[in-house]
């Protein structure tokens, strides 16, 4: 025992000698050593704002956060694919159908990546698109409202991982399917597992995108059944044409961790879409029966509709050559992104000891000289080499991404090794490393998949945060982490929490969008049927079982806010208008005994919450969004008789006395 | 156990230090990991968990050379990350059995990368169980080279070098090995 420790204090002081002595070799480099600097960096001073608005996914919680770059302020949780009892998204009747899917109301999803509108491979600044990895589907987020305005569900597809990817014009955006599924019929999808080979297909999707935003499932590849994983259009010289990283090629259907690393490479998927479209016009796709859900929020009447749609166009770009080709590359390939000036390709394998980048001219010419190593299911391989730039070599554990910073530079996530590098594109030499704690993900460069990226940062989205978040029993937050990349070393300069779990995230400048912002919806713009707009306007009406009341909001009173004359097996509707024509005065509204939610209602809007009383008595009713020093005042009464009572429906604001 | 582990980290933060230091200077004006003064997702203390690759290793008095080897090429973190790793994992004897002064040569700053890939040339991303295992089977290795597991009845070799023992750990296994597997020669 005293042995013992002997051996430990005299290691420990070894341990001490050995920081001392690095502290002895540290450069003495004035200011820019070391963290010294990193707050003044990230700190935003009263009165300024954010240079960057920052679109993170949210992973699990199905929603995604804004973030201001770089202080890492959360600004808003923009609820996409999860309700939201926050502000009844979800739970309000208005907002419902914009969770209806082909399997009924479906009230989450998982969301993994953004895409940002672009025009001419720029941002510009219109909406944020989501993918919904679980229940396949794509959702549209306005950029001047931050409300989701339109989701899509896409047919014949297991999961939609590999999304929602956009053409540099914003012509399109993708959707490939994660798991491969038996498609067509009941007869034909019903067949067993381990026919996977013969029977299971992928899809990857190519959803038009109108001017007003509207989104269509433009046309469907139907490919050999393996894994997609992500996506990146090409650009510049290779706009076009879009490529796919695709794993499991050993088309594996059980136990993937093992079964799915057999060979030393799967590929990148390149699609000519141009050319797709061609084999399009000339009418070579089929129309098949599919069933999937387009829903859209109308703005006039703040009210969503779910439409069923019962066709897809499909092609078969086995038997229609020349649509899509095989790269071969390097072990269960994850990230696939392509640089800003769309020449190189890079295929993070996420179990390779290097990184391969691909060259679009190279592949154009093997293509051409038909220099393929052979087919895959049918379909063209092209030979390796052919299609090359060259490799990073050890460049660390584990890539996953790659993001670019306009300057020739790449910087690519490595999970297992907890590091970003930063490496030449041409040559593709190291040049540097920067630790991230730990083991990121996705990481993010302003503009970074665009061809004019902003730089400056880079955020970094960490899993794991033990060795430094205060612990909060069995689960942890995840973190994101800010680089300063401006100069030739990366400097980490915050370390911040995130909402969910982040998977890809973009960002853009403050600029295009800080000053296009909605700051509340015009009274006499609103259509909805059930708006009063302004308090002589609001009653309660008895249809059937079913009171409808027509009431507004205002700083501080709800009218009408006595309501009588409710029985039991009632349904109550309280549709409620928010008189208010002013920036930021949101009012809520919750009623005892609710089992949905509440619901906030902006400026000039309508809202519905339906509220089933099952007892008899007094309920009170309130404003939950602290609007005015008199918000606590906001508030009424609803009485609910027995049924059958005789009791007339009678309400009203302001008579005292009676 | 627990002073053992408790020298084992004293040694780990000293020589992850030195190493820090004697790198080339181009790597030290990265100031960010030297200046952030982090003990590392391995220093977290959670004497509850089950052990991960590395605790396994640490704690095992067979492995101490491979501890040490671990921590010169600064992969301590790394193993003890989520993973998931198969880790075969020499004994002193194996690192014993090497030509005179092949150890003490490997731990020298200058091989650093030298010693990186043979140790690398140990893992595998990926859980595999004594059960998966099948004849002949072929593992790429973090290193990015590929070693060949055989299996006759209940005996288990890797590249020759036969599997003693495994131990189940929470972010992967080890499977404890008699000889140090050495990485093909580069072409």
């Amino acid at each position: 025992m005293n042995k013992n420790r002997i051996i430990v204090s005299a290691l420990f002081i070894i341990s001490l000698a050995g920081m001392m002595a690095v502290n002895g070799c540290k450069p003495k480099a004035p200011g820019a050593v070391g963290m010294g600097d990193a707050a003044s960096k990230v700190f935003v001073a009263p009165g300024k704002y954010d240079e960057f608005y920052n679109i993170v996914s949210g992973g699990f919680n199905g929603q995604i956060s804004v973030v201001g770059l770089p202080s890492g302020r959360v600004f808003r949780i923009v609820p996409v694919f999860s309700v939201h009892p926050e502000n009844g998204y979800g739970y309000s009747e208005e907002s419902k159908p914009m969770l209806n899917t082909s399997h009924g109301f479906v009230p989450w999803d998982d969301l993994h990546h953004i895409a940002l509108s672009v025009t001419k491979g720029e941002h510009d600044g219109r909406w944020a698109f989501a993918n919904a990895n679980n229940t396949p589907r794509i959702a549209r987020i306005d950029l001047t409202t931050f409300e989701t305005e339109e989701i899509l569900e896409i047919p014949n597809s297991g999961g939609n991982h590999s999304s929602p990817f956009i053409t540099q014009n914003s012509e399109y955006v993708v959707a490939s399917t994660r798991f491969s599924v038996p498609m067509g019929t009941d007869q034909q999808r019903d067949v067993p597992i381990n026919t996977y080979k013969e029977n299971f297909k992928g899809t990857v999707s190519f959803i038009s995108v109108a001017n007003d935003g509207d989104m269509k499932i433009a046309f469907q590849l139907v490919t050999p059944g393996v894994n997609f994983d992500l996506a990146r259009a090409g650009k510049g010289p290779s706009h076009g044409w879009f490529f796919f990283s695709c794993y499991n090629t050993e088309q594996a259907y059980s136990l993937l961790e093992v079964n799915a690393s057999q060979k030393d490479k799967d590929f990148i998927m390149a699609v000519n879409w141009k050319k797709a479209e061609e084999y399009i016009k000339a009418g070579k796709g089929k129309t098949v029966k599919s069933r999937y859900a387009h829903n859209k929020m109308d703005h006039s009447t703040h009210t969503a509709t779910s439409t069923m749609m019962e066709e897809v166009l499909q092609l078969d770009p086995i038997a229609l050559k020349d649509i899509i080709y095989f790269i071969p590359c390097p072990k269960s390939p994850h990230g696939c992104d392509v640089d800003p000036t769309g020449e190189y390709i890079v295929g993070s394998g996420k179990l390779a000891a290097l990184i391969p980048v691909f060259s679009f001219s190279k592949t154009m010419k093997a293509i051409e000289n038909k220099d393929f190593e052979g087919d895959f299911a049918g379909i063209p391989v092209i030979r390796y080499e052919s299609a090359l730039h060259g490799v990073v070599e050890k460049p660390g554990l584990g890539p996953l991404h790659t993001e670019f910073d306009g300057k020739g530079n790449a910087y690519t996530s490595m999970f297992v090794s907890s590091e970003i590098v930063k490496w030449d594109i041409k040559t593709l030499q190291v040049l540097d490393r920067a630790p991230t704690y730990y083991s990121v993900g996705h990481l993010s460069i302003p503009g970074g998949p665009t061809t004019k990226p902003h730089g400056k940062y880079l955020v970094a989205y960490n899993k794991i945060t033990k060795d430094r978040y205060l612990p909060t029993g069995p689960e942890l937050c995840q973190s994101a982490q800010l680089y300063d990349i401006s100069g030739d070393k990366m400097q980490l300069i915050l370390d911040f929490p995130t909402i969910g779990e982040p998977h890809y995230a973009e960002a853009l400048p403050a600029s295009m969008i800080k000053d296009k912002q909605v700051k509340f919806y015009k009274l006499e713009d609103n259509k909805h049927p059930y708006a009063a707009k302004g308090e002589s306007e609001a009653k309660v009406v008895r249809e059937g079982n079913k009171i409808h009341v027509y009431m507004t909001s205002i700083r501080s009173h709800f009218a009408p806010d006595n309501i009588e004359g409710v029985r039991l097996g009632d349904e109550v509707y309280f549709h409620v208008t928010n008189l208010e024509q002013d920036w930021d005065v949101p009012h809520g509204f919750a009623i005892k005994g609710a089992d949905n939610a509440e619901t906030l209602i902006m400026p000039g809007a309508t809202q519905t919450l339906k509220w089933i009383p099952k007892r008899v008595g007094i309920f009170p009713f309130y404003c939950t969004d602290f609007c005015s020093a008199l918000h606590q005042e906001m508030q009424g009464y609803i009485r609910v008789s027995p049924a059958g009572t005789n009791a007339p429906i009678s309400f009203s604001l302001g008579v005292p006395g009676k | 156990m627990k002073t053992q582990s408790t020298s084992a980290m004293a040694l780990a933060v000293a020589l992850f230090f030195t190493t820090a230091c004697s790198e080339a200077p181009q790597a030290t004006e990265s100031t960010n990991e030297t200046d952030l003064s982090t003990a590392g997702q391995s220093a977290v203390s959670d004497d509850m968990s089950q052990k991960n690759v590395v605790q396994v290793a640490v704690g095992s008095p067979d492995h101490s050379t491979l501890v040490t080897a671990v921590t010169t090429a600064g992969l301590v973190d790394v193993l003890s990350n989520v993973g998931p790793f198969t880790v075969f994992a020499p004994v002193n004897a194996a690192f014993d059995a090497l030509p005179d002064g092949t150890v003490d040569g490997l731990l020298k700053p200058e091989s650093k990368g030298a010693l990186t890939n043979i140790l690398e040339y140990h893992v595998y991303v990926g859980v595999i169980r004594e059960s998966m295992i099948q004849d002949g089977m072929v593992l790429n290795q973090v290193n990015g080279d590929n070693i060949t597991l055989n299996k006759t009845g209940n005996d288990i070799t890797v590249n020759g070098a036969k599997v003693i023992g495994s131990v189940p750990a929470s972010n992967g296994i080890v499977y404890v090995i008699d000889k140090v597997l050495l990485p093909p020669d580069k072409k």
